[in-house]
């Protein structure tokens, strides 16, 4: 890991060079993971004790590629999920799918027992289902205020009529904005609240993002690749925001490729591999799992999965971690 | 020898004229869509027109009053947002420009063919429905103002009912884009999937927002026809290019920027083109007879719409902040 901090961040990673990949900071306890998620042996498509999510046969094509083609998934409810896969294995095809950004071809899902096939993104996100996205969507010339606020559900100013008398929203809105206020503070953004989003830097937008996701009280959020292009500065900073949402009493689901954070902050693994899950189980064991070996380093010659070399890496250092604990 | 007091005086009647309020409450509805809620409406000619051939139909053929004419061409313009927002605001915006430029096209050519002659007058329009309008008028004959604002009871009062209505567009705009819908609006033009995954229902709110900035295009070709006759030609898609000029010459993301922009374009307009033919009859420009002098003046509004978009994209009343993080 490098040090090289943003003059600018606004982390408040404390300033550890971490010597060992993973290893927890200083002054962060390691955090509690959640054990005992499944019921009975531990295959792809176990049955969770709990789930929130409960997937069948759901199935998306493009063209003769089947990207995404899973029989059975379920997601542990208050627990953190990882969704990891080699590039191309369906994972955010899979989100969209789940969160009705996408029209899958065949295949039921529930989420907290409503059926949730074919409702349309806003309907979902309304059900306390609240993703977001890879390539941060900060909406650049609004406030950060203004950003968080409309993250804000069910407010009567956002109807038409309503928003022609003030009376009706005024005192909603200063609640919202307390409340954006109170968020804004957890995440370090708060002296940030009257300038545009885009003058934030990418992993501040990656933190606004997450923040104006809590500003709905989501029940489950979905990360799509929370890590991606933030500085290490701020790494730590993210992560502990992801458990802290679990404390708080959320679901987590997360796609990312960092395995040190996958390792880090999970208590539940799926590997995806072409479209379907191939493993699943808590980091420790699930990185042990043939399956996973080759999905990320291809068991067969002619499958492409790109250069492999990182993942051969990224996979011995998670061996190699599990020998010391 | 010019005569410079005249043409200044034509210039400044600009700033007080019914089609310098029309234009402006035109350009207000594009606000809406176009800086608002980032909806490419290329189209605002075709509301425009719902509104001058609804009010003037109604009124010549149907014999409504006032009030009900006005109802007609807001009605029709509602239909012709829902027909046009229906199929096109689930795909990106370019789909919309594409499907609004043809869709005012198609009016205009409706409103021309010689079938339905005997209601929209073809190519030669219609006149005549002022009466209603003129009756309303508390004004008693005479001379109304000073200098060059000074103007007949009929004039002036139009030039009242304008501007009010101008001046409440202006207030109902500020209050609604100043609230939270307006704020789903403005994060819609930013990035309508963000906003989606916030739970917010776009499409509703794109066609909320497409209705409201064609109901005031319609209202803006109603004044537009009253200090004139309804003709099908007034609507080519210049008309939305010149509005678009306004648009962006006041500020897109702007309340006020469309009415400056629209005072600013006609007195700008009415003394280029007065000085070119007063130069041209004067014998200044030898090599121009007053033909070309007349489409000089377009020229001219091209290369300033250029200098604007080049130099100063975030116009007159424009946030330059927001500019600096302009792609």
């Amino acid at each position: 890991m490098s040090n090289n901090f943003e003059p600018d961040a606004t982390a408040a990673a404390p300033a550890v060079v971490t010597t060992a990949p993973g290893a927890p900071s200083a002054k962060k306890a390691a955090p509690v993971k959640s054990i005992n998620l499944h019921q009975g042996e531990i295959v792809p498509g176990v049955a969770k004790v709990d789930p929130i999510i409960v997937a069948d046969n759901v199935t998306r094509t493009f063209g003769g590629l089947k990207a995404v083609d899973v029989d059975h998934l379920e997601i542990p409810r208050n627990a953190i999920t990882a969704l990891i896969g080699p590039n191309g294995a369906g994972k955010t095809t899979l989100f969209n799918l789940l969160t009705g950004f996408d029209k899958p071809d065949s295949g039921t899902w529930t989420f907290a027992g409503q059926a949730l096939a074919g409702i349309p993104a806003y309907k979902v996100a309304g059900m306390g289902q609240i993703r977001t996205f890879q390539l941060t969507k900060s909406l650049n010339l609004l406030s950060v205020l203004d950003n968080m606020k409309l993250g804000a559900k069910n407010q009567a100013g956002e109807s038409f009529l309503k928003s022609l008398f003030p009376y009706f929203w005024r005192s909603e809105e200063k609640e919202i904005e307390a409340k954006a206020m109170e968020i804004l503070a957890r995440f370090k953004l708060d002296t940030k609240k009257t300038d545009y989003a885009a003058s934030l830097s990418g992993g501040q937008r990656k933190l606004l993002e997450m923040a104006r996701a809590l500003m709905s009280d989501p029940t489950l959020v979905m990360l799509d690749e929370p890590m991606a292009g933030v500085n290490p500065a701020l790494t730590q900073t993210l992560l502990d925001h992801i458990l802290d949402l679990k404390t708080s009493g959320m679901t987590v689901l997360f796609v990312e490729h960092d395995m040190q954070m996958v390792r880090h902050i999970a208590d539940w693994v799926i590997v995806m591999a072409e479209g379907k899950v191939v493993a699943e189980g808590p980091p420790d064991t699930v990185m042990q799992n043939p399956a996973v070996i080759d999905a990320y380093l291809g068991s067969h010659h002619d499958s492409d999965l790109g250069d492999p070399t990182e993942h051969v890496s990224a996979i011995k250092e998670l061996l190699n971690d599990d020998d010391k604990s | 020898m010019i005569d410079w007091a005249q043409l200044f005086s034509n210039a400044l009647t600009e700033i007080v004229n019914p089609t310098t309020a029309a234009y402006a409450l035109a350009a207000l509805g594009l606000a809406v869509h176009f800086g608002y809620t980032g909806l490419l409406n290329f189209g605002q000619a075709g509301f425009m027109a719902l509104g001058a051939y609804g009010y003037a139909i109604s009124t010549l053929t149907f014999g409504f009053p006032v009030w009900g004419a006005v109802l007609v061409g807001v009605g029709a313009s509602i239909v012709f947002a829902l027909i046009l927002g229906i199929p096109t605001l689930r795909l990106r915006a370019d789909y919309l420009a594409i499907v609004t430029i043809a869709a005012a096209e198609i009016l205009r050519l409706i409103f021309t063919t010689n079938n339905f002659a005997s209601v929209t007058g073809s190519a030669n329009g219609l006149s005549g429905y002022k009466g209603g309008f003129a009756a309303l008028n508390p004004l008693p004959e005479g001379s109304y103002g000073f200098g060059p604002f000074e103007a007949n009871a009929y004039d002036t009062w139009l030039r009242i009912v304008a501007w009010t209505l101008v001046a409440l567009a202006c207030l109902f705009v500020w209050r609604i884009i100043n609230s939270p819908w307006g704020r789903v609006l403005k994060g819609i033009r930013e990035d309508e999937d963000a906003v989606r995954a916030l739970g917010k229902n776009v499409f509703y709110y794109k066609m909320q927002s497409l209705v409201i900035g064609g109901v005031l295009g319609t209202l803006a070709g109603m004044i537009f026809i009253l200090p004139r006759a309804v003709l099908p030609s007034n609507y080519q898609t210049t008309l939305t290019f010149f509005i678009y000029t306004i648009l962006l010459l006041g500020g897109a993301a702007t309340v006020l920027g469309p009415i400056i922009g629209s005072i600013i374009f006609w007195v700008l307009l009415s003394f280029v083109s007065g000085f070119i033919s007063r130069a041209v009859a004067a014998g200044w420009l030898p090599f121009m007879d007053s033909v070309q002098a007349g489409q000089l003046r377009f020229i001219i509004v091209g290369l300033a719409l250029m200098l604007i978009v080049i130099f100063r994209p975030q116009g007159i009343f424009g946030n330059k902040k927001e500019l600096a993080f302009v792609k």
